[in-house]
């Protein structure tokens, strides 16, 4: 267990340090640097903006002093925000995100394990169907064709919503993108509860427990329904890394301003932004992943976590 | 080809998957045949007819450049069908050699180019493919090759898991045996053998592709214009959502029903493939 969790860590610090590298050397072929692009400056501020930003020193000397500043947990200058290290402004625009990211989790998971045990449980019926229908439906359209349509209908036609007023995390107003947001994996964790439910239902120890007289309930919630999460469970990943790729189109629909946003915004100009960005993602999903393996191995006692893999 | 014969014919007993066929050939054919006999060309538009509501002789209206709408859609349709097959396609390349290779020479070899495909999956593929196409431009061919080169990590895992399967089958011996070469064992025995599975995976990555393009391009990365994706143009409708809303309804109708028809063929696939898995 220890030595498994060990080469886990070790493997999630090399991704990391691949992450690092890719986006450094790639974002160095971006034209241009921290200059104002409409006036070039004069040759001494650029040489002073260049020994700022040590463009001055040849790309190894960059790199290595970059992968140095990185361990310490410094990600470095701004182009596009002189004064600003990126970790202040990744603090900055990260909580409006964290906050919708989390909400569409609870959406997702809170409605799509329901909806889909409802729909195991009605299997071939009207109710099934219609849940169904529109799972497929969830799945099938677009994030950003659902967000704009949301938008068209609840701000634009029937005016139920603002966008673009509110500071701070404001409930109502997170509605539309949190739903946007959770649109896809609602319907993908409904689809899944729901194969994974029917499943379950039909082994022969559920038949045992209902032959033996236990009360249905009984019988759904706690002998089918934890077996059934399991799948589940393993989507969780995925689900992180879709709200991750969600963020981006929502926050551009509903003017939140957000790290996906940002990011976005920053792809063309701001190099050190777009490391420190990439890096903090992908951070949180490598951390997200592990906790969801180790997860898995309590939740599931067959699974011997570290143990090799028979060949 | 006899496997690939009766896959065919179960995927058309298959009624949701035979409705996603026929809904995908739809689309396929209107996107085709559509633009042949359509007055209107998606690049270039009459400024007198700026932003008119849908009509007899706009279908769908037209956008802030006076181009027609409906050829827009069928442009962005097509573009969406081309994106996923080329990027499918490479992706399929790229994987099976790989995974081919890998699968092939076993031992601690294999176990290298595992890891390394590891510590790819550990990746968030997607900021990688936006941070190429922010840093080499945006464009058709960009777009391809991000795409393509970035998403094979998933085939590159199954056709090694099958081609580690068929290794130890006794033809493959036998031509070992026989003293064939190992490029000709792969290409030869191994890949074509391979090959049923590979076109079932390649298929569910086209989809995939045809999202990320879209995505790609409603957020700016993808493709230029004049050209016209089905992400852009949703993308250009939500500038213009209060007074113009009926430039929303046609890249949006085209994308969700491609979707769901790519979403049903898929779970046919699946569904052959790996019955267990049935939905």
């Amino acid at each position: 267990m220890f030595r498994y969790l060990l080469g886990r860590i070790v493997q999630c610090a090399v991704t990391l340090w691949v992450i690092a590298t890719a986006t450094f050397f790639l974002s160095k072929l971006i034209p241009g640097g921290p200059y104002d692009s409409d006036k070039l400056p004069s040759a001494e501020v650029k040489a002073q903006i260049d020994a700022y930003y040590r463009l001055d020193r040849p790309v190894a000397v960059q790199y290595v002093h970059c992968l140095g500043r990185l361990v310490q947990g410094d990600l470095g200058p701004s182009y596009r925000f002189l004064d600003q290290p990126v970790q202040r402004l990744i603090a900055r625009h990260f909580p409006p995100s964290a906050v919708l990211g989390l909400l569409a989790l609870a959406i997702s998971l809170g409605l799509g394990v329901p909806l889909g045990v409802y729909a195991a449980l009605r299997q071939n019926r009207p109710g099934d169907w219609a849940t169904l229908a529109l799972a497929i439906g969830g799945v099938s359209v677009p994030n950003f064709v659902l967000g704009t349509v949301l938008l068209y209908v609840f701000v634009h036609r029937l005016g139920w919503f603002e966008i673009g007023v509110v500071e701070g995390p404001h409930l109502p107003s997170l509605l539309l993108p949190a739903l946007t947001l959770a649109g896809f994996s609602l319907a993908f964790v409904t689809r899944m509860t729901r194969a994974s439910m029917i499943e379950v239902l039909r082994h022969d120890y559920v038949r045992t427990a209902l032959a033996k007289g236990l009360p249905p309930r009984r019988v759904v919630w706690l002998h089918s329904f934890r077996n059934a999460m399991l799948p589940v469970l393993t989507y969780l990943g995925p689900l992180a890394a879709a709200l991750l790729t969600g963020s981006f189109v929502v926050e551009h629909i509903f003017h939140i301003p957000g790290l996906g946003e940002f990011f976005v915004q920053s792809l063309d100009d701001d190099p050190p932004v777009v490391l420190g960005v990439a890096l903090f993602y992908s951070s949180l999903l490598i951390v997200f992943n592990l906790a969801i393996d180790l997860l898995y191995g309590l939740a599931d006692p067959r699974i011997a976590i570290g143990a090799r893999p028979q060949r | 080809m006899k496997g690939h014969g009766t896959a065919w014919r179960k995927l058309c007993r298959n009624r949701a998957a035979l409705g996603g066929v026929v809904l995908l050939s739809l689309l396929a054919g209107a996107s085709l045949l559509i633009p042949l006999v359509w007055p209107f060309d998606y690049a270039s538009g009459d400024l007198r007819e700026q932003f008119r509501p849908p009509n007899a002789i706009h279908w769908l209206g037209t956008d802030e450049f006076g181009r027609d709408q409906l050829a827009r859609v069928l442009y962005g349709l097509r573009l969406s069908l081309l994106v996923g097959l080329v990027a499918a396609a490479i992706n399929v390349i790229i994987g099976s050699i790989y995974g081919g290779v890998s699968g092939y020479l076993g031992g601690k070899t294999d176990d290298a180019m595992m890891r390394l495909v590891e510590v790819f999956c550990g990746i968030p593929l997607l900021l990688v493919v936006m941070l190429s196409m922010a840093v080499f431009g945006r464009g058709l061919i960009n777009v391809f090759l991000a795409i393509g080169l970035v998403y094979w990590l998933g085939m590159a895992r199954i056709v090694r898991g099958q081609v580690l399967a068929l290794r130890e089958k006794e033809y493959v011996e036998a031509a070992h045996a026989l003293g064939a070469s190992p490029v000709r064992l792969i290409f030869r025995h191994l890949l074509p053998n391979a090959l049923g599975i590979v076109i079932v995976a390649g298929t569910l990555r086209i989809p995939e592709a045809i999202f990320i393009e879209a995505f790609l391009s409603f957020v700016g990365l993808g493709i230029a214009e004049p050209r016209a994706s089905l992400g852009s143009l949703v993308a250009d409708s939500l500038g213009n959502l209060g007074l113009q809303p009926w430039l929303l309804l046609g890249p949006s109708l085209a994308i969700s029903a491609l979707m769901l028809a790519f979403n049903f063929v898929g779970d046919g696939l699946r569904d052959i493939w790996d019955p267990r898995m049935r939905t």
